[in-house]
């Protein structure tokens, strides 16, 4: 009697097909259209919004999007406000950047030459990240005067840490094995941070700066509102915008507020890469 | 205690005992013994090796002999001040190509460009790394890095070369071409070595002496000279008499262990 050999067919309906395997398609080319998606739903939500607003006779409060782009591009009244704001309040941030720079990497040099010296000041760098800055611009209007001078100082009390911290934390980061290569060869403590310590603290310097920059455009923009005198700049704008109660001025000032902190958050993203990239994943 | 390290070489008839520590004694101070009356001699033309167990303060011998510690009794002394000191990690610089990181030592020590650049070619070729010149650590192999560690080490032209577990990392395949490596360099640059592991084949193929230390606090139990002539046949891991030192040494290193 023959013996059936043949393979059992019940588990068939389980054995995995060729072909039938699905990728998950993660490449980075077909991304585009996602947040290009998404940018139309927001808008559509927009305008919805401001609909319902325009309904109840409130579209004081909610311009719709093309009222915006309109009293950004198309109004003169509007646009010679927001454009010339745009600069003032550019040269604010820059400037209080550039400082927080060299103050932020002069602390963090000092600080990484000792531990004792770390362990001294660096509390009191937490200290000023803490400062409510509201509470103390009456006393640096009174010291420096409520003008550009008063508004580059509030943009370096706020974008001074994250420099500091990061700086500090990049010069530390070389390892001890690296330090006593340097050591055997009895390299000066200005070669050891310049051949060693300031480039392997490149990558963090550049995130913390990234982040500074962030924050110096907040900082330029509500020290702008804040200091009443000098040139307005964003923060005057909106200030001024929204007392009239002009929506679409307002929300006008507000896009390009938000557009200049975009643009420099990926320019110095931008500039990380060029600066680190090469040897340096940032992922 | 007595220290005479880096005491330039005497122009006249060079000392033959490039490194001489006797009865070297070092305590940390969180009260941690490391070494313990250590005394060890490296001759020129010499190569010895300690293996010892992890911990044993091997390391801190290479450290005292370097400068980067002081012994706390005892005398060490080192009669050059050409040392080459390679770590347990390459410590390459990751933003710098292998030619300029193998440059930095001749760069630290304020040469001209020219002369470091002829200086790390040659040493460059000597790894046999010609060609990734250019290339930066990152896209490099384990074994390659460790070859730009050796190359850096090289352009100093060391009379006593000091290795700290160099090629722990590595796989066995790339840790023994790089011995082999490491054989030809010796013969050729005509360098003494002090090289630590806690590998017993890796420390009688590479050494002419071989030196056994105890457990913490770390002293020498036993030393092995190793009979096999100079260069040696890669094949000789495989022969007898080999198999029978590696089994004398590891033998003492569990009698020391215990």
């Amino acid at each position: 009697m023959a013996i059936d050999t043949a393979p059992r067919t019940t588990t068939q309906g389980r054995s995995p097909v060729p072909g039938q395997v699905t990728v998950r398609r993660s490449s980075a080319k077909v991304i585009w259209w996602q947040p290009a998606l998404a940018f139309v739903a927001i808008i559509a939500v927009w305008y919805l919004i401001a609909g319902i607003f325009a309904l109840q006779g409130r579209s004081f409060l909610w311009p719709a999007p093309h009222e915006v782009l309109i009293a950004l591009v198309a109004e003169p009244t509007a646009a010679a406000t927001i454009w010339p704001a745009l600069l003032n309040s550019v040269l604010v941030a820059i400037t209080g950047l550039a400082i927080a720079v060299v103050i932020g990497v002069t602390i963090a040099v000092l600080m990484a030459q000792a531990r004792w010296i770390e362990r001294s000041f660096f509390p009191y760098a937490v200290v000023l990240q803490c400062v409510p800055i509201l509470a103390i611009t009456p006393l640096i209007g009174a010291i420096v005067g409520y003008n550009f001078a008063g508004k580059v100082v509030v943009t370096v009390i706020i974008s001074l840490f994250p420099i500091i911290a990061n700086t500090l934390f990049g010069l530390l980061s070389a390892d001890r094995a690296q330090r006593e290569l340097f050591q055997l060869q009895r390299a000066s403590r200005w070669t050891l941070l310049t051949k060693l310590q300031f480039p392997a603290a490149m990558p963090s310097f550049m995130l913390g700066l990234r982040t500074a920059a962030g924050l110096s455009v907040i900082g330029a923009v509500i020290g702008d509102q804040l200091m009443g005198q000098g040139s307005p700049g964003l923060g005057s704008a909106i200030s001024v915008f929204s007392s009239r109660i002009q929506a679409p001025e307002t929300w006008a000032s507000l896009l390009v507020a938000s557009a200049f902190g975009v643009a420099v958050f990926l320019l110095f993203g931008l500039l990380s890469r060029l600066a680190v990239g090469k040897w340096f994943d940032l992922g | 205690m007595t220290l005479t390290a880096h005491a330039p070489a005497s122009t006249g008839t060079p000392s033959p005992d490039l490194l001489d520590f006797s009865g070297v004694t070092m305590r940390f101070d969180t009260g941690t013994v490391a070494l313990e009356d250590v005394d060890l001699t490296v001759r020129r033309g010499e190569f010895v090796t300690v293996v010892g167990p992890s911990g044993c303060g091997k390391s801190t011998l290479l450290r005292i002999a370097s400068g980067l510690e002081t012994a706390t009794a005892g005398t060490a002394s080192v009669s050059t001040d050409r040392i080459g000191y390679v770590f347990q990690d390459a410590t390459l610089l990751p933003w710098r190509t292998v030619q300029r990181n193998v440059e930095l030592l001749a760069e630290l020590n304020g040469q001209s460009s020219q002369e470091r650049q002829g200086k790390a070619a040659a040493a460059i070729e000597l790894v046999g790394l010609t060609g990734f010149e250019s290339s930066l650590p990152k896209q490099l192999s384990g074994g390659m890095r460790m070859r730009t560690s050796l190359a850096r080490s090289l352009t100093l032209d060391p009379e006593l070369f000091l290795f700290d577990e160099p090629f722990g990392a590595l796989d066995e395949i790339t840790r023994e071409r790089l011995n082999d490596e490491l054989l030809r360099l010796f013969v050729e640059q005509q360098f003494a070595g002090l090289f630590i592991t806690h590998s017993v084949s890796e420390a009688v193929y590479l050494s002419t002496r071989v030196v056994v230390m105890s457990g913490r606090p770390g002293h020498i139990v036993k030393t092995f000279d190793v009979p096999f002539p100079m260069p040696r046949d890669p094949d000789i891991r495989y022969s007898a008499e080999f198999g029978e030192l590696v089994g004398e040494v590891s033998h003492a290193l569990r009698e020391g262990h215990r």
